[in-house]
């Protein structure tokens, strides 16, 4: 198709007009008459009973309409709030369920577990009103420390959890990988905390709904990822009522990363409340609920050994992981840790054995789920960490260490140790690329200029792998998964020739309106600004899964494809009798039906107008109008691949880390549009070296209070921390989807805390430092090179 | 925020009168703690006090050896001042690097200094440089104004209406700023003026303070390795999640160092 804006074009983005000029539509804007306004008490406390819950005063108070408490949800029957993947341990045993009440009814259990909804005129009359409701707690001891979960004494998060242990999983056969370890020439050892985050999208989650008493109809705008999924717990487990009463859409979304794909509290509150209130409802999170109700990410305490032979090649890899739940299981929070953690500890490399252990403990904290990457940035940490240690310890090239290992490009498809088969994938090319590009070779030169500055300079690597496009839907089925894992299109052509794609993936960002329209633009041949996305909203999409584990382009793009596909092959129908031709004759290119050898031709447009003025048409073969869905269940996960080199220099008088070089080559497959791709690496790089350097969730050991729950505290990376990023591509197409096309939206998140870290560790290791954990911030750092020192001098 | 009741006086007198006759009334210049402060529902003021309308509050002038900036002068004109650049580089370039572009363009010099945030960076400029705060009433040397956290020596319903820098022979001012809200962890402003030399630290205490043994260091042999083993005991400054009163005490040694150099330069 026209290279100016089909697939490979980097054309600019569609929804830009409206993000840029102000204009977008997000929950918060919507005019709904008569709305009153939800503001959510919240508890102050990580672990009490609620003695008594007085809200007598506050009702009385002007502008209230109405409070609810959780004794209310439970007169009403209304289910509580689901995990929707279970995920059996090691004896063959589902997990532990602890039930997860929407709103407390005698025990709260972290700082921001929702106690009460305050409905009211205005904001400030609803936070008036929550100000003088009496709560009588009797505070408990909460449990914090996530590595001390199960300690005997640890004060426990709920009893259907005794120990606070959600399940006890594995992964491999633990006695093959020790046999393999007593053989090993070397191991590598390595403890290591992936550190704790807060997603903090731009726009905070943020839900609003309304009740038409006539219908009985429901609608619930919510800053959601997946709107139809949203509906179908709300319908099925939470609120019963039913699908199609339900209407959920999740207009303009800014940002989610993980965060806005789970069913939440407020969210639920807001629409349940909708019908008893009689009016709209309106709820946007402040900056402050946000850090304490969004789920948070990561947070594991691992211990990890490597087996390596005496020429390094890899024997055996184990993993002993905890994994923090928080406070109540979240929508995936049992896969994160486990299907989406575990399944990667291959990496890039033909390492024989792995075994893996997760336990999931309940701590008094947030619940935490995924988060840009979901469980394949801690595999890629673990992995990538204790690769480059191992090298440093057996004084082995670590580029020439990884390659020693990468799985041949002869070797696919690649079966690993830990279930995935990898489809694709060619790993020595883009480490070659990613060291040429990162001027590799000239590194010990930068290195000791920057020493006669005084300072100490690193290089990093990290050879990642991910599973994006979680499928397909039997094996995720086989492994606990409560959904399937398929994406839907619709391509409905109206009479006058434009079209309007709907999809069951959902933009928060991510620029499907461009890329999806790219796609339609090259199969179809319709210019660009006669082509509409439309996606996010019940009512008007086909059932579909929405977006997280970069899944929209590979899954939705090939249901897309799949799509155009059928209006091709109708089309063609429609053609012939128009051309009076042999449909086997007609060929379809450029937007135009052509007789085979000849110059007779139809353009779409005019094929698509017979099809719904069919005047002159075959109604004996074809049905008129010219609207195909399609549904489309990926045969594998797709497998993107890439190294990156952080190149970095630590000041060792004040501990303070500046990035100089950051080099990503990645194979993401086929790539539509190459400049939203970099966006999105772009933006994925920044979050990972945010968790390598500077953010970190810190809650208070004893009080369980959030001490990082404002930006005062909460490290969010800026621009001025990073240079300008070196980015490439190396292409291996994705075999099994139609556009060959892996996924981009997480690679750079996965990737490179591992890269910055191990610069860290390559930048310390003349002065003595063995082991900074994440972040690394500069009194991290600071106290690292000053504990060596001390250990030096002793 | 809770409701209050809004002023926006046109002088000094009435806004003074004003916050006489109202307990509970607090003056706003810029705001930009205020508000965040009346958001979170941590302030309950019966009456705010705006002061943006007082012209006499505002500009810069220079006054025989010292340079005056009026109390509601706000960030960007101090740190963009041609006179400032001129008799106090450092002062300037202090002001270019307070918070973000939009608090310097909100911010003002008397709601910084009159607030005495411990992490707020004209403390210690006004310090070092042994500055003197002109109130409606009276006038404050440097040393007597500060006197520990939030707190000064203005009295209820005093205003800041300007303050004088003396000009400085050699000044600079070296900020390590908080990673995350990126105010001033340490600040140290060393400064050298017709009064001597002094070393003003802020961010690492309650309130900005002076190093005495860095002072007469300096005073011998203004250069960065006259005070290279002069610690600064740790024992009282401030201690957070991204650092220790130890890390402080070593970035207020490892501040004055590079500020010194950079008067040097």
């Amino acid at each position: 198709m026209t290279a100016a804006t089909g697939i490979g074009a980097r054309v600019l983005r569609t929804e830009d007009k409206r993000f840029l000029t102000g204009t977008g539509r997000y929950v918060d804007d919507l005019p709904l008459a008569r709305a009153t306004y939800a503001y959510f008490l919240r508890s102050p406390h990580a672990h009490a009973k609620i003695k008594k819950l007085d809200i007598s005063a506050a009702a009385k108070m002007s502008g209230v309409v109405n409070i609810f408490t959780g004794k209310d949800l439970v007169d009403a029957k209304v289910g509580g709030l689901i995990c929707g993947w279970v995920v059996k341990d090691k004896h063959g045993e589902p997990h532990k369920a602890p039930p997860h009440p929407v709103m407390a009814v005698d025990t709260v259990r972290y700082v921001g577990d929702t106690v009460a909804m305050v409905v009211a005129n205005s904001y400030d009359e609803a936070k008036d009103a929550a100000e003088a409701i009496k709560v009588d707690y009797d505070v408990q001891p909460a449990n914090i420390d996530l590595a001390k979960s199960f300690d005997k004494g640890a004060p426990q998060v709920h009893p259907e959890a005794p120990g606070n242990l959600i399940y006890d999983w594995e992964i491999g056969v633990k006695a093959d990988v020790e046999a393999a370890f007593a053989k090993a020439a070397h191991v590598t050892k390595l403890d290591l905390i992936n550190n704790r985050l807060i997603p903090n999208a731009m726009e905070p989650r943020a839900a609003a709904a309304e009740y038409d008493k006539g219908t009985g109809n429901y609608t619930l705008w919510s800053t959601s990822q997946n709107p139809h999924v949203l509906r179908l717990i709300l319908s099925a487990f939470v609120l019963g009522i039913p699908e199609h009463k339900l209407r959920v859409v999740a207009p303009d979304v800014g940002g989610g990363f993980g965060s806005k794909i789970f069913c939440y509290a407020d969210e639920t509150m807001v629409c349940w409340a909708a019908s008893r209130v009689g009016r709209p409802i309106k709820w946007t999170a402040e900056r402050s609920e946000s850090f304490q109700t969004d789920c948070h990410g990561r947070d594991h305490v691992t211990h990890a050994e490597l087996a390596l032979d005496k020429d390094g090649k890899f024997l055996a890899l184990k993993v002993e992981t905890i994994a923090n739940m928080g406070a109540y299981l979240s929508t995936f929070s049992t896969a994160v840790p486990t299907y989406l953690y575990a399944t990667l500890l291959a990496g890039q490399y033909t390492t024989p054995l792995i075994y893996a252990n997760v336990k999931a403990a309940l701590t008094h904290t947030a619940p935490v789920d995924a988060y840009r990457g979901a469980g394949r940035p801690e595999a890629t940490f673990v992995v990538e960490s204790i690769v480059s240690k191992a090298a440093a310890e057996m004084k082995i090239d670590p580029a020439e260490l990884r390659r020693k290992n990468f799985i041949p490009s002869t070797a696919f498809p690649y079966q690993t140790p830990v279930a995935l088969q990898y489809d694709s994938g060619n790993y020595p090319p883009i480490i070659d690329e990613a060291m040429k590009m990162a001027d590799y070779k000239g590194f010990e030169a930068r290195r000791a200029e920057a020493k006669s500055r005084g300072k100490l300079r690193g290089i990093g690597f990290s050879s990642y792998i991910e599973a994006c496009g979680l499928a397909p839907s039997q094996v995720v089925g086989s492994l606990g998964a409560g959904v399937g894992q398929w994406e839907s299109a619709q391509i409905k052509f109206n009479p006058t020739g434009n079209v309007q794609v709907m999809t069951g993936a959902h933009s928060h960002g991510q620029s499907h309106e461009t890329t999806f329209a790219q796609i339609i633009h090259d199969k179809l041949g319709v210019p660009m600004d006669q082509i509409e996305i439309v996606h996010g909203d019940t009512a008007t999409t086909p059932f579909g899964m929405g977006s997280y584990g970069s899944r929209s382009l590979a899954v939705g793009g090939s249901a897309i494809v799949k799509a155009t596909e059928k209006i091709i092959a109708k089309g063609k129908k429609v053609a012939a009798h128009l051309m009076e031709a042999a449909v086997a004759d007609v060929e379809f290119e450029n937007g135009t039906f052509k007789v085979t050898g000849t110059d007779k031709n139809v353009p779409l447009a005019q094929v698509v107008f017979a099809a719904y003025v069919p005047h002159n048409y075959p109604l004996a073969e074809v049905e008129p109008g010219m609207d195909e869905n399609a549904f489309y269940d990926p045969a594998n996960f797709v497998y993107p691949a890439g190294t990156q080199i952080c190149e970095l220099e630590i000041d060792p008088d004040t501990g303070t880390t500046e990035i100089v070089n950051f080099t990503a080559i990645d194979d993401f497959g086929n790539i539509i549009n190459p400049m939203i791709v970099e966006g999105q690496v772009h933006g994925g790089i920044v979050q990972g070296v945010g968790q390598a350097l500077m953010e970190g969730a810190v809650y208070d050991k004893s009080t369980g209070q959030l001490i990082s729950g404002s930006y005062m505290d909460y490290t969010m990376p800026r621009a001025d921390n990073f240079p300008s990023f070196k980015l490439g591509y190396k292409v291996t197409p994705c075999p099994h989807n139609p556009l060959g096309v892996k996924g981009c939206g997480e690679a750079g998140a996965i990737a490179s805390p591992a890269a910055v870290m191990n610069a860290v560790h390559n930048a310390l290791a003349p002065v003595g430092v063995k082991h900074v954990e994440m972040p690394a911030t500069p009194l991290n750092v600071w106290q690292s090179i000053k504990g060596a020192q001390r250990q030096a001098a002793e | 925020m809770y409701d209050f009741t809004y002023h926006r006086p046109k002088s000094v007198a009435d806004a003074v009168k004003l916050l006489k006759d109202k307990p509970e009334a607090r003056a706003m210049s810029g705001g930009m703690t205020l508000i965040p402060t009346l958001k979170q529902r941590l302030a309950r003021p019966s009456d705010v006090v705006d002061l943006g309308a007082v012209k006499e509050l505002s500009g810069i002038k220079i006054e025989g050896a010292n340079v005056v900036i009026g109390g509601m002068t706000k960030h960007a004109d101090v740190a963009t001042s041609a006179d400032v650049k001129a008799a106090i580089p450092a002062l300037a370039h202090l002001a270019g690097h307070i918070g973000d572009p939009q608090v310097r363009n909100r911010g003002t010099i008397g709601g910084s200094v009159a607030n005495n945030d411990p992490a707020a960076d004209y403390p210690g400029a006004v310090v070092a440089l042994n500055a003197t705060v002109t109130t409606n009433s009276r006038k404050i040397p440097a040393d007597e104004f500060f006197k520990g956290l939030f707190e000064t020596a203005l009295a209820d319903g005093e205003l800041i209406t300007s303050i004088s820098f003396p000009k400085a022979e050699k000044a600079a001012y070296m900020k390590f700023p908080n990673p995350a809200s990126r105010y001033a962890m340490v600040g140290v402003f060393v400064a050298k003026t017709a009064s001597g030399v002094r070393v003003a630290v802020t961010g690492a205490g309650g309130c900005v303070f002076r190093v005495k043994a860095m002072e007469d260091a300096l005073a011998k042999n203004f250069s960065s390795a006259a005070i290279k083993d002069i610690n600064i005991p740790a024992d009282g400054l401030n201690s957070d999640i991204h650092g220790s009163a130890e890390y402080r005490a070593h970035l207020v040694g490892v501040m004055a160092r590079r500020a010194v150099d950079a008067a040097n330069k």
